[in-house]
Formats: C-alpha cells, structure tokens, sequence
C-alpha cells in the first residue's frame, strides 16, 4: 500500500488536474507544444491606444469571448476557462466539486470605461461628485460587481460547487504561489480533501501598463515583441506584462488514490518569507528569497540535491535576474551552475497573480513530460549570472524534483517544491 | 485547554472612538454617546472619520509615511498597536510572526481622475486621453499606495514583521477568511503567533462610490445601525478604522509569559445565497458556535444595508439568550475591518469580565449575565458571514 502522509506526517497533496489559459492559448496541449518549442506570446498591443506610451508590447489574451469587456470580466473568464479544464482533468466535472477555493486575482477597480459612462450619462457637478450622484440615481448591477473584490471568487464558487466561504488573495507576483500554498495547508490541517487553487490575471489595461511604465519596470522592446522578454540577458531591459490563468486541483493522495484519479505530481512543500528591505526592491543579500527556498525544501523533506531544475521567477528585469541568480547560487552552490533553470515568462510574459500558478502547472508539466522549455531570447548571455538557463531551445530531462520561485513588490517570496512522484 | 489553543494576545484598534483598547473601552461603556460622525464633506452620506492621529508614533519615518495613501498608513499605525500591546516587537518574535492581512484597495488620485473626467466631455479619443493624462500626471509612487498587497508589505518594512505576508481580498469576506485562516493554522501547528487584520479609510468618495453603485450607503439623517430600515438609502454608515489581533498559539504565549485576553475558541464562515433565507443560515453559523441557551452577549458587525441587517437582527433575536451590540452604532462600518474590530471587541469585554452597555437602548436588550463565551459577528452587506466564538481564558 502506497505510503498516504509525508516525512512530518501530513497528508501528501496530489495534483489532479490542470487548466491553463495564457497569450499562447486554451489549454495545456497548445500552451505545452508553444512553450516546448519556444514561441512568443508577446504582440504588440491592440486592445487600447498606445499613443503615448513607452511600451507598445504585451502577452494579452486577446481570443477570450470578454477579452474587451474589462479586467474583472476577463479575470473571472480566465479563472473559469482554466478551472474547467483542470476539473475535467481531474475527473471533477459535472458535480459540486466539494472543496474549497482559493482564488489569487488582480486587485479590482472600476473601469475607467465605466466612469466614463457614468459621467456621460450626467452635466450636474463635476469630478467623483458626479459620479457618485449618478450612482445613487439609478442602478448599476454590473459596475458594482465590478468594484466588489470578492466578486469573481463568488461566481467561480457558484460555477463549480466549491464549498464554504472562497478565499480571494493577492501577494502581487506571487499571488498563483499562494493559492496553491493555501490548498496545500487546508488539505494539511484535514478541513478538506481536496482544494481548487486559481491563479488570474485579465487585468493589462491602459492604466496598469502605465502604472508599471512609471515604475520602470517594463521592457520597451517595442520593434520586435517576441524578443522582449529576455530573462537572464545582459541586455534585459524589463518585464513584458501580460495575462493567463491556471488552475490546479490539489487532493490529498490517499483520495485521489481511494477514487482512482490519476496523479499528475505532488506539490511536496511550500515556503514564503516577507522581505522588509523597500517596496519593490530586494535586500541586498537576498536573505528573504534564500529563506524562501530553504523553507520550501525543509517542508518538503528535501535536500538541495533532490532538485533536478528550477522554473524561475525569470522576470527580465535587472534586478530581479540578478537577485534570483544570487539566492538560489547561495543556496545550492556550485551545484547551481549545473542545475537546469528557465524562465516561462521569456514566452509568455509576467502574468502578476497568475504567473505562480501557471509556472506550477508548467513545472507539473516538465516533470510529467521529461522536456523542459526554454528560456528564449537568451543571445546575450549576463556574465554575472553563471546559470544554465536552457537556452533557447528545449532539454529532454528526467526531472523529479522541481524548484518553482515567485518574488513579488511588497517584499512577497514564495516557493513551491513539487515531484513526479509520492514520496 | 490545550498547547495549540488559540488565545488573543494583542489588540490593535483604530475608530472615531479614538485608539487602543482603553479608548474603545471607555467610549464603548460611556453614559454619553454621541455618535461621531461627519454629515459636511460628503454629502447627502454620513461618514465615521479617523481621529487625529500621530502617525510617527508607531512610523518614526517621514519617508515611509509618505510612501503609503492614508489607507494603507491607518493599517500600519494599528498593526503597531497591536504588536505593542502583545508586547511583542522583538526583532526575532517579528522576524518568524506570520501575517494575514484583509485588504481592499488604497485611494486614487481624485484630482487626476476628476481632470481625466472633465477632460473627457470635449474629446472622442477616451483612450488617447487616459495615456496622455495618466502617463504625465499619476505620481509614480501612488501604484504602490494603494496597491492591495502593499499594507502588509509596509508592517514588514515598518515592524519587520517578516514570517510570512500574505492578503486576502473580498470585502468584510476577507477578513472573516484572515482570521479563520490564521486561528486554522495556529490550531493545527502550522503557526504559533500571528499578526492578523484590516484596515479601511472612507475619507475618500472613490470608496463611497463603490458602496453606492450598489445602493448600499444610508442618505438619511443618522440613525442606530438596527434602526435604519425604512430610511433613504441604503443603510450603511461608513467609517475610517482598523482592528488588528495578534493570536498565539497558548504555549507559544505562556513561555514568553503573557497573560491573554481570550481564547478565540472557534471562527466559522459561510457564503449563503443571498435570494435564500440568510436569517436561517446565520442561525446555524451562531448554533455552530453557541448551541442551546447559552446567554452570551453578541459583538454585531452589523452595516445596517437592510436586508443583511434585517437577517441578522431576525437571527439574532430568535435566540433570547443572546444581546446583541451592533457596534457600528457607534463606530460606523469598516468593511474589511468589521470582523477583525468585532473579534477585538469580544475579547475586550471577556477580559474585562464586565459587559458593554446596549449601544442603542431603543433596540438591544440589556445584558447582565456571563461574559466567559462571547460571539462575534460580521454579516457583509452584499455577501459572506461569520461567526467567531471567543472565551475567557481559564
């Protein structure tokens, strides 16, 4: 009889089921086959004007049925899209999925779309007392949900059956880590055996793109999009914003077992650590992100040794890269140099609050596969940062055990340790 | 009584009442009770606003005062409190302390929308404006002053608190979710001391717009939260505050000798349909967590929107052996907070062995039974519900 609980005695986790939704496509077998074979989701932008702005370039998900109806109507699609998938997989369709969810997504606002509605549709005041006068005019159904953070977790519960009360989260760039940790820890504690984690992100607008621009933080590689994402290069010049989702049925092994579902991986550990150095920058001796991936090899049992590759954190920009190369150098040594590690955001984009939860399903992936994708763009090689990233071109690998890192504004660092195969 | 028993061991509260625990205690069992409110800045609504406060006292740093909107500012200040009353800002206690934040989002700039949307009325080209105003006029650091996950990324600057950060998002959902998950984990050994709570500041009429797109904010003169049924609007009075709890695991507050407040005994959440009888399922979120007679005083979030706030009066009055106290009477609705206060206020009142007077004596029952079991409770206006259990310490 296959062993049930881990190395401290907590159920192991399985994974079931994954959905995904990225610039690359719906669902795993076109977003497995672009990613294997180093495709850029990166266009330029066609959703909104780009007049003005330094960059013109992003990973959208242009193909949805709302893809032009809003954040919070492309969020809810993306999170729904992948979900669906993740459950047929699983073998879940069809009936009250019976478990909670976790839901990590944009922080919501109104659309500037919809305030220009509202201040359309009045010539009495001026500024938000207008708007608010309008809005107590009349009903706005639509436009209040849009508002309502807990929203999209509300019909995503309604949608699948999940059970009790969802839990809806944002730790920025590791917001899809954390939903995963957060069905890891209830299956743990036993309040459920199975859990559904969402990582979405449809909220690239106007306003986000020069929200981040403002920040220097975005590539304005604008002449050739699919180059622009070029993690580990000396010449990155920035993260590409872009949108997707994933989804990941978490259940307990001796369930999924017990009901004859097949097991994709096991989501072995997870460790986070706040970093309280500055708002968006690392502190200088990577101690936050060095924590994080210890934590998440010690809840997982495993010594540095077991990890066969790392899916990075791999934003493109100076600092990160340079950050990532540092804490994972001093955590595995010179074994790093030799460790596989690439980035699926050269293709894909950074995807915020999904990226941690389509970075997991494409680790899952990886290992189930033997292929790792590559890290494209890679043709000027940073001499600081001694890594193999699989350069441009995919590796046939027996992965086992896989690394998967998210590092976000905020001082957020959480990592994920996964395997083929129990115990 | 056991080692992963989850006690109360900091409280961190923020309200027109004033701040920190003594504060709130003393205006919460004061024979005068006027409300304090606001009906000037923005009418025809009536606001709860924040008190004066000293922000350096718990944020030394001018710089990291100006890098955070009021919102995120209010949180960090009460987050301090908390962390000062459980005696617990000691660089290695911060260093491993979990976090569980309820956030919503920070303030916009009000002047560039307004110019954006004035602008808006002479031109066809709406998105050509947007990138013409937004990429000239938006300071660049406002994104991170009001981005969500940013008020936990500032109590790690500001106090170091650094274990982990995490926040959850969804109105008063959030955080009822923070504080069950946070207890979850301290329960199961997953944590022993964690900081958790809210904070939300409605001086700002981007977030009285999200309340009224729904109808939801009272327009009448003010009234006690039970009373407003009937009134124009929506019945909601909004209000500035913050309610942050620092939870320990028991063993984990015993070796360092603190004596807690209370034990936050059990925290239970739903999400009923709101076209359902959401009467009934309050009821059995209550029986979950106080079966049978118990008499037991109630620390009611109640927002006073009408038909949250009708159900949960029903459900609360259909058990005689509970009072309720819908504290919004005096410190107005804090959304994100509102169950984090309401958990705060239960283990104030079980301490202190001495029960709150009705806070509206035209509709609570007066109280003089046992204060050793307390519920709490946030009923949100548009969707969630839960109930917490808290006790004394034995």
């Amino acid at each position: 009889m296959a062993r049930h609980t881990d190395h401290l005695g907590r159920p192991i986790v399985a994974v079931t089921g994954i959905g995904i939704v990225t610039s690359l496509g719906v669902g795993k077998t076109d977003n497995w086959a672009a990613l294997t074979s180093g495709k850029s989701g990166i266009r330029p932008i066609s959703r909104f004007p780009v007049e003005h702005l330094n960059t013109r370039i992003a990973g959208l998900v242009d193909f949805l049925g709302s893809s032009n109806s809003g954040p919070g109507a492309l969020t809810y699609e993306l999170a729904a899209t992948a979900a669906r998938e993740s459950l047929a997989q699983a073998g879940l369709d069809g009936s009250g999925f019976g478990g909670p969810l976790f839901l990590a997504s944009p922080p919501v606002e109104l659309d500037w779309s919809e305030r220009f509605a509202l201040y359309r549709s009045s010539s009495e005041e001026e500024g938000y007392r207008r708007l608010l006068a309008v809005a107590r005019g009349q009903n706005h159904d639509t436009f209040f949900l849009n508002t309502q953070f807990g929203t999209i977790a509300d019909r995503l519960a309604d949608d699948f059956g999940a059970t009790g009360l969802p839990v809806t989260l944002s730790t920025a760039c590791a917001s899809g880590a954390t939903a995963i940790q957060l069905g890891v820890e209830a299956i743990r504690r036993g309040e459920c055996t199975r859990a559904l984690s969402i990582g979405a992100d449809g909220s690239a607008t106007a306003e986000a793109l020069i929200r981040f621009s403002l920040l220097s933080a975005l590539s304005t590689h604008n002449e050739e999009p699919s180059k622009a994402s070029k993690p580990f290069s000396k010449d990155r010049d920035g993260f590409v914003l872009a949108e997707g989702a994933a989804a990941l049925v978490l259940e307990s092994l001796e369930s999924a077992l017990a009901r004859g579902a097949e097991v994709i991986g096991v989501l072995s550990g997870c460790g986070e650590k706040a970093d309280d150095f500055h708002r968006t920058r690392s502190k200088p001796d990577g101690s936050p992100a060095i924590a994080a991936v210890r934590a998440a090899l010690a809840d997982a049992g495993a010594s540095t040794d077991r990890i066969d590759y790392v899916n990075a954190h791999g934003t493109s920009t100076p600092e990160n890269d340079k950050m990532e190369h540092l804490s994972l150098s001093t955590v595995f040594g010179e074994r790093m140099r030799k460790i596989p590690i690439s980035s699926n955001k050269s293709m894909i984009g950074h995807t915020l609050s999904a990226a941690g939860a389509i970075e997991a399903a494409v680790s899952l992936m990886t290992m189930r596969e033997g292929v790792i994708p590559p890290t494209i763009n890679y043709d000027v090689p940073d001499p600081a940062i001694e890594l193999d990233v699989v350069p441009n071109v995919k590796r046939s690998a027996d992965v086992g055990m896989v690394l998967s890192n998210s590092f976000g504004f905020g001082g957020q660092n959480t990592c994920l340790v996964m395997a083929r195969e129990p115990g | 009584m056991g080692a992963h028993d989850v006690v109360i061991t900091g409280l961190g509260l923020v309200s027109c009442l004033g701040e920190g625990v003594d504060a709130h205690w003393r205006a919460l069992t004061a024979a005068d009770a006027t409300p304090a409110i606001d009906t000037e800045r923005y009418p025809p609504y009536t606001i709860h606003p924040l008190p004066a406060i000293d922000w350096s006292l718990q944020i030394p740093k001018r710089g990291d005062q100006r890098q955070m909107e009021t919102w995120q500012r209010l949180g960090t200040y009460a987050a301090g409190l908390a962390l000062d009353d459980a005696a617990m800002k000691d660089e290695a206690m911060c260093a491993s302390m979990d976090m569980v934040i309820a956030a919503g989002g920070g303030e916009r700039d009000e002047a560039v929308d307004a110019m954006i949307l004035a602008a808006s009325e002479a031109r066809p080209d709406l998105g050509v404006l947007l990138n013409e105003k937004l990429t000239t006029e938006l300071r660049p650091t406002l994104f991170l002053a009001q981005l969500s996950n940013l008020l936990a990324g500032n109590i790690s600057i500001v106090h170091k608190v650094t274990g982990s950060s995490r926040t959850f998002m969804g109105e008063e959902g959030s955080g009822i979710s923070a504080v069950q998950t946070a207890a979850a984990r301290i329960a199961s050994g997953q944590s022993d001391h964690v900081l958790v709570g809210g904070a939300f500041e409605t001086e700002h009429p981007d977030m009285l717009l999200g309340y009224e797109l729904g109808g939801y904010l009272h327009r009448d003169t003010w009234k006690p939260v039970w009373q407003r049924q009937g009134s124009v609007g929506g019945g909601l009075v909004s209000a500035s505050g913050a309610g942050f709890l620092v939870l320990e695991s028991r063993a984990h507050a015993e070796a360092r000798g603190r004596k807690p407040y209370a034990v936050l005994d059990k925290v239970v959440a739903g999400r009923s349909s709101r076209k359902g009888d959401l009467a009934a399922e309050i009821g059995k979120l209550l029986e979950s967590c106080l079966p049978g007679e118990h008499p037991a005083l109630c620390l009611s979030a109640a927002s006073g929107a009408h038909a949250a706030t009708a159900a949960e009066k029903s459900a609360l009055d259909a058990r005689g052996s509970i009072a309720a106290r819908g504290f919004a009477t005096r410190t107005g609705h804090l959304k994100e907070a509102a169950f984090p206060f309401a958990v705060a206020l239960a283990a104030i009142v079980v301490s202190r062995r001495t029960p709150y007077p009705a806070f509206d004596a035209a509709s609570e029952a007066a109280y003089g039974g046992p204060v050793d079991a307390v519920l709490a409770t946030s009923v949100g206006y548009h969707r969630a519900e839960g109930v917490a259990l808290v006790t004394a310490d034995a």
